[in-house]
């Protein structure tokens, strides 16, 4: 039954939230959409925190999203004992990344009066969940060894039967309850994305890399407006 | 040939007197809320002085502006690819410590206090953390040269004078102070623009009023570092970068900006420059010495008919044109040429220009009085208390022809207006003034009227927005018409 709310009822529930949510905040309610950056109070302990957990983070969603897109691509990598001892090795020097940058942001936020002041009850729900995915994952890369080879039999169809709607918990059932903890935190975290910090990373700003460096809008537009039926066009003007 | 039109600014450093009325009103209208408490959109810095945030001229520091690459302009701090590696943390920004951190005080306790055998006291108490706290530092704490061997002695301007000239500068009988108001400056390079990842900040086209859209700035701050003059400001509270807006919301209904109309000394100065934006990456890029005098290439003649024509079909309005003709700032920048943008060698075109100040000049001691007059013309120039490399430093990107020629200009003006009210100077000496500066009798009354007994529609004249005409109000308003106002209006949130 537990299995069936964490691994099936959750994960579409945070699913739609995070679809829904973000579009409708997106849409309504853009203000809201930021990073929240607080290295204009604090900047030290920050380079370590941020980027030690933003470079941990991005590395270890990009290995997920591989194992789950091409699992046998995966799978044959680790084939091999030394390209699957520096596959794995790579992994958990990631992993101690992100856990160890989130460690020093919460040390951070609760050591420094003024950053006590810029963190919100959902700045607290957020460091709780990102504590929470740290934690268990590191306990899985210790204790359940070869993540990269059996997370390509286990979880990779469990996952792909959640995208395709016929959820299929046959695999993923027989796994630890650290397992299971680890993929609904997961889900959480989706799910908290429009209500939370996390939506800034749906608008990373990749249109930098090629938009113009000047940036002009006009309010009005007077060239088309000395030709009014360019305006609307289905308008007939009564003097022409 | 594209041109536009841009608000500009003229301010006149002889007449500003510091009384800092113009950050007050700035900061009442705008700046007084959670998170913004430390901003000043308008700020007052003593000269010498390392002004606001502490040394924010020292780029070597900051990374502000543009530098010169190849044929072409790169942003000093990150390029785009660095930018992007370094959204997580900004290697380059200023914090809060560089500004100071904002309080209030304890006023209840004046009055709530039990009874005791000392005087209650108002403490500081944080705005920041809501605790008490120590001062360490504040707004204008530099002011009239406060606290000299930390900020005066400090100032980045001086970096080529002679230890001699620095020395001089700081000795009791010689030294002497200007003061230096600043706001954005509404630049055609804006280098704040340039750096936003998100694209949230922008020009507006019609006046080319510098904005941030506030629902798109992701609070990835690299407009703090990218602008040189540090006139973006984060809000540590909401997570967003807020700047001066050149009281949009006035300007649009007629009214001078906040700061420009409360103005005590009347140094401000507001209207028109017709531009042509296709010049701007060439005059950017230009060699550092060619600065000034290209940028003051791009603004062009209002009267000139093909100017006018090009305007007009590149959708330039005719009461926009018209404000131009009138501008108070064409006449300080082009028609006499002695107003000059501030740090032009950070690349940005600023479209704040100043009229540089007349100091005192150095007095002879010598005989038991103090004797400031000189025998030649241009004496007063020569030996002003404050090196002719600084003020070039600061307006000129270090060029001292350029600024001694503003300078005898002003001087000219001024003995021009004394031969003409007090008749004690040789006619000579006037003529030879005039001769040298290539001012006329007519051109330095006008400067004299302009500076000295300008009307209030004299200094601001501002172009009609034509907001009836903007591009929301041509849409199908039959959509909008019977439902509840123009739309939604979300109040500003955090998360």
């Amino acid at each position: 039954m537990s299995d069936i709310f964490l691994l099936i009822a959750l994960p579409y529930t945070a699913l739609i939230v995070m679809l829904v949510g973000s579009v409708y905040v997106y849409g309504t309610q853009a203000y809201k959409v930021t990073s929240l950056s607080t290295q204009f109070l604090e900047s030290r302990e920050l380079f370590f925190g941020g980027l030690f957990m933003h470079w941990g983070i991005v590395a270890l969603f990009i290995g997920h999203l591989i194992a789950f897109l091409f699992p046998s691509a995966v799978i044959a990598w680790g084939g091999n004992p030394v390209r699957l001892i520096v596959l794995e090795v790579t992994a958990l020097i990631f992993g101690i990344s992100f856990f160890t940058g989130v460690i020093i942001l919460i040390y951070r936020r609760m050591r420094n009066k003024r950053l006590h002041r810029a963190t919100t009850d959902m700045d607290i729900v957020v460091f709780i969940v990102l504590l929470a995915q740290a934690v268990t994952g590191m306990w899985i890369a210790l204790t359940y060894k070869w993540g990269s080879a059996w997370f390509a039999a286990v979880l990779t169809p469990y996952l792909r039967s959640l995208f395709l709607l016929s959820p299929d918990l046959a695999a993923v059932s027989a796994m630890p309850i650290i397992v299971k903890l680890h993929i609904s935190t997961a889900f959480v975290l989706i799910g908290l994305i429009p209500f939370s910090r996390f939506m800034h990373f749906l608008v990373f700003p990749v249109k930098y890399f090629w938009r113009p460096f000047q940036v002009v809008i006009w309010n009005r537009n007077r060239k088309l407006m000395r030709n009014s039926k360019a305006i609307m066009p289905e308008v007939k003007s009564k003097n022409s | 040939m594209d041109i536009r039109s841009q608000i500009a600014m003229v301010f006149h450093l002889d007449k500003c007197i510091g009384c800092h009325t113009c950050s007050i009103a700035c900061k009442n209208i705008w700046t007084d809320r959670k998170g913004a408490e430390y901003m000043w959109w308008n700020n007052v810095e003593t000269k010498p002085g390392t002004g606001y945030p502490n040394k924010w001229e020292d780029q070597s520091v900051y990374k502000g502006g543009w530098i010169k690459s190849g044929d072409s302009v790169q942003l000093k701090g990150m390029d785009r690819k660095s930018t992007m590696a370094n959204l997580f943390h900004n290697p380059h920004m200023p914090l809060m410590d560089d500004y100071y951190e904002p309080w209030t005080y304890d006023y209840a306790n004046l009055f709530e206090a039990p009874a005791g055998d000392d005087q209650p006291t108002a403490r500081p108490i944080s705005l920041v953390t809501g605790e008490p706290m120590d001062i360490k530092t504040g707004p204008n704490w530099d002011d009239d040269l406060g606290g000299s061997p930390d900020y005066a002695r400090q100032d980045v301007n001086m970096h080529d004078l002679t230890p001699a000239e620095r020395e001089a500068m700081f000795q009791l009988e010689r030294m002497t102070m200007f003061y230096l108001p600043r706001i954005c400056n509404h630049c055609l390079n804006a280098a704040c623009v340039a750096a936003c990842p998100s694209g949230a900040i922008y020009k507006r086209g019609e006046d080319g009023i510098v904005l941030i859209n506030q629902n798109k700035c992701r609070s990835w701050r690299m407009c703090v570092t990218a602008c040189p003059y540090k006139k973006s400001y984060y809000n540590w509270n909401n997570g967003k970068s807020e700047k001066c807006l050149l009281c949009y919301p006035r300007l649009e209904t007629g009214q001078a900006p906040a700061c420009m109309h409360t103005c005590v000394g009347r140094i401000r100065y507001l209207g028109v420059l017709l531009y042509d934006a296709d010049r701007i990456k060439e005059i950017a890029s230009c060699d550092e010495k060619e600065l000034v005098a290209k940028q003051m290439d791009i603004y062009l003649d209002p009267f000139d008919e093909l100017v006018q024509q090009a305007a007009r079909e590149n959708g330039v309005a005719d009461s926009t044109l018209e404000s131009a003709s009138k501008s108070p700032v064409w006449k300080f920048v082009k028609e006499w040429g002695i107003a000059l943008p501030l740090h032009p060698e950070y690349r940005t075109m600023p479209n704040l220009f100043y009229v540089p100040p007349l100091l005192p000049a150095i007095a002879d001691t010598s005989g038991g009085t103090y004797e400031t007059t000189s025998a030649s013309l241009w004496g007063g120039i020569e030996s002003s208390r404050v090196p002719m490399q600084y003020m070039a430093n600061l307006f000129t990107a270090g060029d001292t022809m350029k600024i001694r020629e503003v300078l005898k200009k002003l001087m000219a003006v001024r003995i021009h207006r004394r031969g003409v009210t007090v008749g004690d100077l040789n006619e000579d000496e006037c003529k030879q003034a005039f001769a040298e500066t290539g001012l006329d009798a007519d051109m330095a009354d006008a400067i004299f009227r302009l500076t000295s007994l300008p009307k209030f529609n004299e200094r601001f004249v501002i172009p009609d927005a034509h907001r009836e005409e903007a591009t929301e109000l041509l849409e199908n308003t039959a959509d909008i018409k019977g439902n509840t106002g123009f739309g939604t209006i979300n109040t500003p949130q955090r998360i």
